[in-house]
C-alpha cells in the first residue's frame, strides 16, 4: 500500500512524514494473521497432547492414568517426530525454509534437525520417566522416582498417607510435554518475544520436575528453588536485553534487527536517533546472549548446574541435561548467527573468553568430585565449552559441527543419567562415588555400558564423543581459532582423568561391603540405555550419515 | 589395487576372536583359551601370507585398499603396506601367541574370589590380548592418518585394561617405591583395597593418563594437519600416499612454521608411546605392576607403533621439521640410552628392570631413526624386530621366575641356575641377547645404528656404544645375582620348565640366533622401505672419506 497515511507496523517511531510513496509498508488496516499450521505441526502436535495429558489427569480415574499419559506422551513425541521428518523430507530443511506465522518461528535446517534430537531425546526420556520397577514396591504398589503427592510437605501425615494410598505423580508426563514443546519453539523462535515466551513455556516445567524427587525430597525441592531463582533472575536479564535491542533498533524480529545492525534498513530519523550509539546494541545483545549462557550452563553462568543436576530426579536430570543444552544452543547460535552477525568482532572475543573458561574451569572442578551427578553436572559444563567452540566457528561447518555434537552428546548424557537411576541402596539411588567401587566385578554389564557412556565422553576414538570433538575443533581450526583447539584437547586430558578415574573404581577396586545393588530395570529404562549405547557406537564408527544430515541442515533462514 | 582385502581381514580377524573369546560362557575357560590361541595362529598365517604377497622393492605401498569413510574430514579408510610394516605385523602376530601360551594361567579364577558366576576374568584377558593385536595390526596397516589415529588411541583402552585388571599372581611383591606417590582422591580412600591393587591401578591410570595426553596433543596436530591440506589442495585429507603425491608435484607446500608446529605435535604422541626421555616414566610403573606376557605386549608390540610412527608419519609427511629437529631428538635419544641403562643397573625388582633397558633400546632405535642414514634407519627398523624378540624372550622367561618365587625383588632369588638349569639357561640366552652378543639378533641391529650414527655423527656414536658396556653390566649383574651363588631361602624346590614355558621359550630363542646369523630374509623387506623414506627427506648416506685410503696407497 502506498497511500499517504500508510505506517509501517513493525516499527513504533514511523511517522507519516518518513513514510515516503514507494515504501513497502503495509496497511493500517487489521490483516488476519497468517499462521502456516502445516510447518508448525511438530509443535502444535506436542502441545495438544501435553493439553490432552492435563484433561486425562482432570477426568481418568487414578488407576488408569499412568498408562493413558504414558501412551498419550510417546505417541504424541512419535507423532511430532514424524511430522519433522516429513517437513524435512518435504524440503523445509533447505529450499523451501522460510519463516512462518507471521514472523515468529523460522522453520529451517537448524530448527527442524534440533527439534528432531530434541523429539528423540524426549521419547527416550519418556521411558525413563515411566520406569517403575527400580524403586521397591511401597505398599503393594509400583512406584516410579517421582513424589506421591508433589503438594505433600517432605515428612508429613499427609505424605504417609499418599504413599500408603499407592499415589503418583503422573502430572510430570504433560509437563515434560509442556517443556518439550517450549524447547521446539526455542531454537526455532525468529523474534525476540517469541524466544523468551518459549523459555519461560520449557523453564517453568522443568522447574516443577526437579522438585518431584520420590527420594530425597528436601534436596530436589532444594535444587528447584534455586534453579528457579537463578532461572528467574537470568530470564529477566534476557527480557531486559530484549528491551534494549528493541529500544536501539525498533523491532523485536531477528531479521529486522540484523538489518539495523548491518546497516542496510532504510534510515528513519528516529532509528538513526537510537542507533546513534551502540550502548544499546552492545549491552541488549550482551544481556541476551548472558541470558542463554546461563541456560546452557557456560562458565561464568554455570553456577546453578551441580546444585539442581543433583537434586533433581535422576531421570529429570537426564532430560535436562540432554534436551535444555540442545534448545538453549540452537538458540543461541540463531542469535549469534542470524542477529548478530554484524557484532561478530565484538561478540567473537567474548565467546573465546567464555569457551575457554567454561572448558577448562568445568574439567578442573570435576576431578574434585565426589557424587556421580555431580560430576556429570561439571562434565556437562566442560561439554558445553567444547560446543561454544564449535559456535565460536562462525562457519557453516560450525554450525553443521554443533549441531552433530548436541545429537551425540545428548544421547550420551540420557543413557548416563539412566545408568546412575540402576545403582540403588536401600537408600535410593547410591549416587556417591565410593559407593561405586567394584562395580564391574558384581555387574560387569551395567559398569561396562556405563564406561562407554564415560568414554564416549571423554572422547576417545570409536565413539560419537570423539567423532563431535573432531568435528568442532576442526571447524575452530578452520575458523582461525587454533588456540581454543589447544586449550580444548588439554582440557579434554585433564577431564579423560576423571572419566577414567570412575572406571578405575569400578573395575579396579574392590567392592565394599554393603555395596549397592544394581536394580534389574524394565524394557523402559533397558530400552533407553540401549539407545544411548548403540547412538554412541554408530555416530562413533559410521557418522557419515549424521555429520551430511547435519551439514545439509546448517543454513539459518532470514 | 588388490581385489581380495587381505590387510582387513589380518586386523579383523583378531578382532572377530576377540568377541568369540569373550563370549564364551564362564565355566568354559579352557575353552576360550584355545580359541584365542586358534585365532592368533590364525592371524600369523595371515600375516605369513601378506609377507609372500608382498614384492620387496616394488610399489612403495602394497596391498592397498581405499574406501571412503568420514568424508566431511576427508577421512578414508584407505590400508596399505611398506616392508617395514609387513616386518612389524610379522613381528606382532608371532609374539601374539608365545604372550598368550606363557599367560596361560595368569587370567585363571581363583574360587575364593568369585564375586558372581558372570565374572569371567579369563575369557576377558584372552580378549583383550586379541584385540590388542587387532588394533595394533591395523594400525600398522593404515595408510591415512586420521584412521591411524583413531587406533593408536583406541588401544589404549584394552590396554588399561590389561595392565590394570591383571596382576600378578601369587601376590608377588615388588618395589614399593610408589605407594608413597600415590595420594588418593578423597573418594577413594573410603575403597582402599589392597597396596597392589592400588599400585596397579596407578600403573594402568599413569600408562593412559600419559599416553591420551599424548593423543590428544597429537589430535590438535592432526587437525592442524586437515586445515592445511584443506586450504592448500581444497579438500580436507588424511591419505599419507595423496598427500606425498601432492607434495611431489607441488600442489602442496606446507610454511616451514606449519610444519614444525605439526611436527611436533605428532612427535609428541610417538615419543611418549616409545619411550622416549623425558616421556618414558610410564613405562617402569606399567611393565612393573602388568602381568609379565602384558608388558611383553606393552614393550615388544604397542610401543612399536609409536617408533614405527615416527618413520612412517613424521619423517614422511614433515621432511623438512624433522630435520630441523633432529639434533634435539638425537640428544634426547642418547639420554634415553644412557639413563635407561645407569638406571636398569640400580633396579631391584626384575621387571622394572627390563622396562629400563627397554628405554635404553628405544633410545637406540630413535637414534637410528633420526640419524637419517640408510644404514641407521635400516638397523632402528630392524632393531624393532630384534628388540621385540629378545625382550620377549627375556621377560617371559623372567617372568616364569617370577611366579615360581611369588617375587620380583632381585635380593628374593640366588642360585637358580643350581635348582632349575633349564630356567637359567635360557635365562642367560635372553640376557645375551639383550646385551647384543654377537650371534644373536640384537648384536646386528645395534651394530648398524651405531655405524649408521657414526657415519653421521661420529661423536653420538661414540657415545651410544658405551652404552653397550652398561647394558653388559646391568645384564651380567642380574644374572649374577639371581641365578649363581648359593641357593636363597624358597628357591630349593623351584621347579624347572615345564613343556608349555619350553614352547614358548624355545622357538623365541631359536628365532634370536637365526636373526642374529642370517637377517636377510628381514632386511630384504626393510631396506627399499629405508630406501624410500630417505629420499622423502631429501637425505642421502655421507659420502665416504676415500681421501685417507687415497694418500696411504699413494706412500
Amino acid at each position: 500500500m502506498t497511500t499517504a497515511t500508510a505506517v509501517s507496523i513493525h516499527s513504533l517511531w514511523t511517522t507519516l512524514a518518513d513514510s515516503t510513496p514507494g515504501a513497502a509498508t503495509t496497511s493500517t488496516a487489521f490483516q488476519t494473521p497468517k499462521v502456516e499450521y502445516a510447518q508448525l505441526s511438530p509443535i502444535l502436535i506436542v502441545f495438544g497432547a501435553a493439553i490432552l495429558g492435563v484433561l486425562a489427569e482432570a477426568f481418568l480415574p487414578r488407576r488408569s492414568r499412568y498408562t493413558a499419559q504414558l501412551a498419550i506422551s510417546v505417541i504424541g513425541l512419535a507423532a511430532a517426530f514424524a511430522a519433522v521428518v516429513a517437513l524435512a523430507a518435504d524440503g523445509y530443511a533447505s529450499t523451501k525454509s522460510h519463516i512462518a506465522a507471521m514472523g515468529a518461528v523460522a522453520v529451517d535446517g537448524p530448527a527442524l534437525f534440533l527439534q528432531g534430537t530434541i523429539l528423540l531425546v524426549a521419547l527416550v526420556a519418556a521411558f525413563t520417566f515411566a520406569e517403575r520397577r527400580l524403586d521397591p514396591a511401597a505398599h503393594g504398589n509400583r512406584v516410579d522416582s517421582f513424589a506421591a503427592q508433589g503438594s505433600a510437605v517432605p515428612g508429613s501425615e499427609q505424605e504417609k498417607a499418599a504413599v500408603k494410598a499407592g499415589f503418583t505423580t503422573t502430572e510430570i508426563f504433560p509437563l515434560l510435554l509442556f517443556a518439550v514443546g517450549g524447547m521446539l519453539v526455542f531454537p526455532a523462535a525468529n523474534d525476540l518475544l517469541t524466544l523468551f515466551v518459549s523459555l519461560e513455556v520449557f523453564s517453568l516445567p522443568l522447574y516443577l520436575l526437579c522438585a518431584l524427587s520420590r527420594r530425597h525430597r528436601l534436596m530436589s525441592q532444594e535444587s528447584a528453588v534455586k534453579y528457579f531463582l537463578l532461572g528467574a533472575f537470568s530470564s529477566a536479564i534476557l527480557l531486559f536485553g530484549v528491551a534494549l535491542l528493541y529500544g536501539y533498533a525498533g523491532t523485536v524480529s531477528y531479521g529486522g534487527i540484523a538489518d539495523v545492525v548491518g546497516g542496510t534498513a532504510k534510515l528513519t530519523p528516529a532509528l538513526a536517533n537510537s542507533t546513534a550509539t551502540d550502548a544499546l546494541l552492545l549491552i541488549g545483545g550482551a544481556m541476551v546472549v548472558i541470558g542463554l549462557l546461563f541456560k546452557v550452563a557456560a562458565v561464568p553462568f554455570h553456577m546453578w548446574t551441580p546444585d539442581v543436576y543433583q537434586g533433581a530426579p535422576t531421570p529429570v536430570t537426564g532430560f535436562m541435561a540432554a534436551a535444555t543444552k540442545v534448545a538453549a544452543f540452537g538458540a543461541l547460535l540463531r542469535l549469534l548467527y542470524v542477529v548478530l552477525p554484524g557484532l561478530r568482532w565484538d561478540w567473537r572475543p567474548v565467546m573465546w573468553a567464555v569457551a575457554i573458561l567454561t572448558m577448562v574451569i568445568g574439567a578442573i572442578i570435576a576431578v574434585t568430585q565426589t557424587d556421580v551427578k555431580r560430576l556429570l553436572a561439571y562434565s556437562s559444563i566442560a561439554h558445553a565449552g567444547f560446543i561454544l567452540a564449535g559456535v565460536v566457528a562462525v562457519s557453516p561447518d560450525g554450525v553443521s559441527s554443533v549441531l552433530f555434537y548436541l545429537g551425540a552428546y545428548s544421547f550420551v548424557t540420557l543413557g548416563a543419567f539412566a545408568v546412575v537411576t540402576l545403582v540403588r541402596d536401600a537408600g535410593g539411588e547410591a549416587t556417591h562415588l565410593s559407593r561405586w567401587a567394584g562395580l564391574g566385578r558384581r555387574s560387569p554389564l551395567v559398569a561396562a555400558v556405563f564406561a562407554v557412556y564415560l568414554l564416549a565422553f571423554a572422547g576417545i576414538p570409536l565413539t560419537s564423543g570423539f567423532a563431535g570433538k573432531f568435528a568442532v575443533f576442526k571447524a575452530a581450526a578452520e575458523g582461525g581459532a587454533l588456540p581454543l583447539v589447544i586449550i580444548g584437547v588439554i582440557s579434554s586430558a585433564i577431564a579423560a582423568f576423571f572419566y577414567i578415574r570412575v572406571i578405575v573404581l569400578m573395575f579396579f577396586s574392590e567392592p565394599q561391603p554393603g555395596a549397592p545393588s544394581v536394580a534389574i530395570p524394565s524394557l523402559l529404562t533397558s530400552s533407553a540405555i540401549a539407545v544411548g549405547v548403540a547412538v554412541t557406537l554408530v555416530l562413533g564408527v559410521a557418522p557419515q550419515y549424521f555429520l551430511d544430515l547435519a551439514g545439509k541442515a546448517s543454513v539459518f533462514v532470514r | 589395487m588388490s581385489s581380495f582385502p587381505l590387510l582387513t581381514l589380518t586386523a579383523a580377524l583378531p578382532a572377530v576372536g576377540a568377541i568369540a573369546t569373550a563370549a564364551v560362557p564362564a565355566a568354559r575357560r579352557t575353552t576360550a583359551k584355545w580359541l584365542a590361541l586358534a585365532f592368533s595362529l590364525a592371524t600369523l598365517v595371515l600375516a605369513g601370507i601378506i609377507a609372500t604377497r608382498f614384492t620387496p622393492g616394488g610399489a612403495r605401498y602394497q596391498l592397498t585398499e581405499s574406501h571412503a569413510w568420514i568424508a566431511d574430514f576427508g577421512v578414508r579408510y584407505e590400508l596399505g603396506v611398506d616392508g617395514i610394516a609387513v616386518v612389524l605385523i610379522g613381528l606382532t602376530a608371532v609374539l601374539v601367541p608365545f604372550v598368550m601360551l606363557a599367560g596361560w594361567h595368569d587370567a585363571d579364577v581363583l574360587e575364593a574370589h568369585r564375586p558372581n558366576r558372570n565374572w569371567r576374568p579369563t575369557q576377558g584377558f584372552f580378549a583383550l590380548i586379541l584385540l590388542v593385536e587387532a588394533m595394533v595390526v591395523i594400525a600398522f596397516e593404515s595408510t591415512d592418518v586420521f584412521l591411524f589415529y583413531i587406533f593408536f588411541e583406541a588401544m589404549l583402552i584394552p590396554m588399561y585394561f590389561l595392565i590394570g585388571g591383571f596382576g600378578d599372581r601369587a601376590g608377588a611383591h615388588g618395589e614399593d617405591e610408589q605407594s608413597k606417590q600415590w595420594r588418593e582422591a578423597p573418594p577413594m580412600r573410603a575403597v582402599v583395597g589392597d597396596g597392589r591393587a592400588k599400585q596397579r591401578s596407578y600403573a594402568a591410570v599413569k600408562f593412559l593418563l600419559y599416553n591420551l595426553l599424548g593423543g590428544l596433543i597429537m589430535l590438535a596436530a592432526v587437525i592442524g594437519l586437515y586445515v592445511v591440506t584443506a586450504n592448500q589442495l581444497g579438500h580436507g585429507t588424511f591419505s599419507l600416499p595423496q598427500i606425498l603425491q601432492a607434495r611431489a608435484v607441488g600442489r602442496m607446500h606446507i610454511s616451514a612454521v606449519a610444519e614444525r608446529w605439526i611436527f611436533l605435535g605428532f612427535f609428541f604422541a610417538f615419543a611418549v608411546k616409545a619411550p622416549l626421555w623425558p616421556l618414558h616414566t610410564w613405562l617402569p610403573n606399567a611393565m612393573g605392576e602388568a602381568t609379565a606376557p602384558v608388558a611383553v605386549l606393552i614393550t615388544a608390540v604397542v610401543d612399536k607403533v609409536g617408533t614405527f610412527a615416527m618413520l612412517r608419519y613424521c619423517l614422511q609427511l614433515f621432511p623438512n621439521a624433522s630435520n630441523w629437529a633432529a639434533p634435539v631428538i638425537l640428544v634426547l635419544s642418547l639420554i634415553s640410552i644412557v639413563y635407561g641403562a645407569l638406571l636398569a643397573i640400580g633396579q631391584r625388582d626384575i621387571k622394572r628392570l627390563v622396562a629400563y633397558t627397554s628405554i635404553s633400546h628405544f633410545g637406540f632405535i630413535i637414534l637410528g631413526i633420526f640419524a637419517m642414514t640408510s644404514q641407521g634407519q635400516s638397523g632402528a627398523a630392524l632393531y624393532m624386530v630384534n628388540h621385540g624378540v629378545s625382550t620377549a624372550a627375556w621377560l617371559l622367561v623372567a617372568g616364569f621366575l617370577i611366579s615360581r618365587r611369588g617375587s620380583r625383588l632381585i635380593t628374593d632369588f640366588g642360585g637358580v641356575q643350581k635348582v632349575a638349569p633349564l630356567l637359567a639357561g635360557t635365562f642367560l640366552v635372553g640376557s645375551l641377547a639383550i646385551l647384543s652378543l654377537p650371534g644373536l639378533g640384537p648384536f646386528v641391529s645395534e651394530f648398524l645404528v651405531l655405524v649408521g650414527t657414526f657415519s653421521r655423527y661420529p661423536v653420538l656414536g661414540v657415545i651410544a656404544t658405551f652404552a653397550i658396556v652398561l647394558a653388559a653390566l646391568y645384564v651380567l649383574i642380574l644374572y649374577q645375582r639371581t641365578m649363581t651363588g648359593p641357593v636363597k631361602a624358597g628357591i630349593e624346590s623351584m621347579k624347572d620348565l615345564r613343556l608349555r614355558e619350553l614352547v614358548v621359550v624355545g622357538p623365541l630363542i631359536a628365532l634370536l640366533i637365526f636373526l642374529g646369523v642370517y637377517p636377510k630374509p628381514i632386511t630384504n623387506y626393510l631396506n627399499p622401505a629405508v630406501k624410500d623414506t630417505l629420499s622423502d627427506v631429501h637425505k642421502s648416506d655421507p659420502a665416504p672419506q676415500i681421501n685417507a685410503v687415497a694418500k696411504e696407497t699413494a706412500k
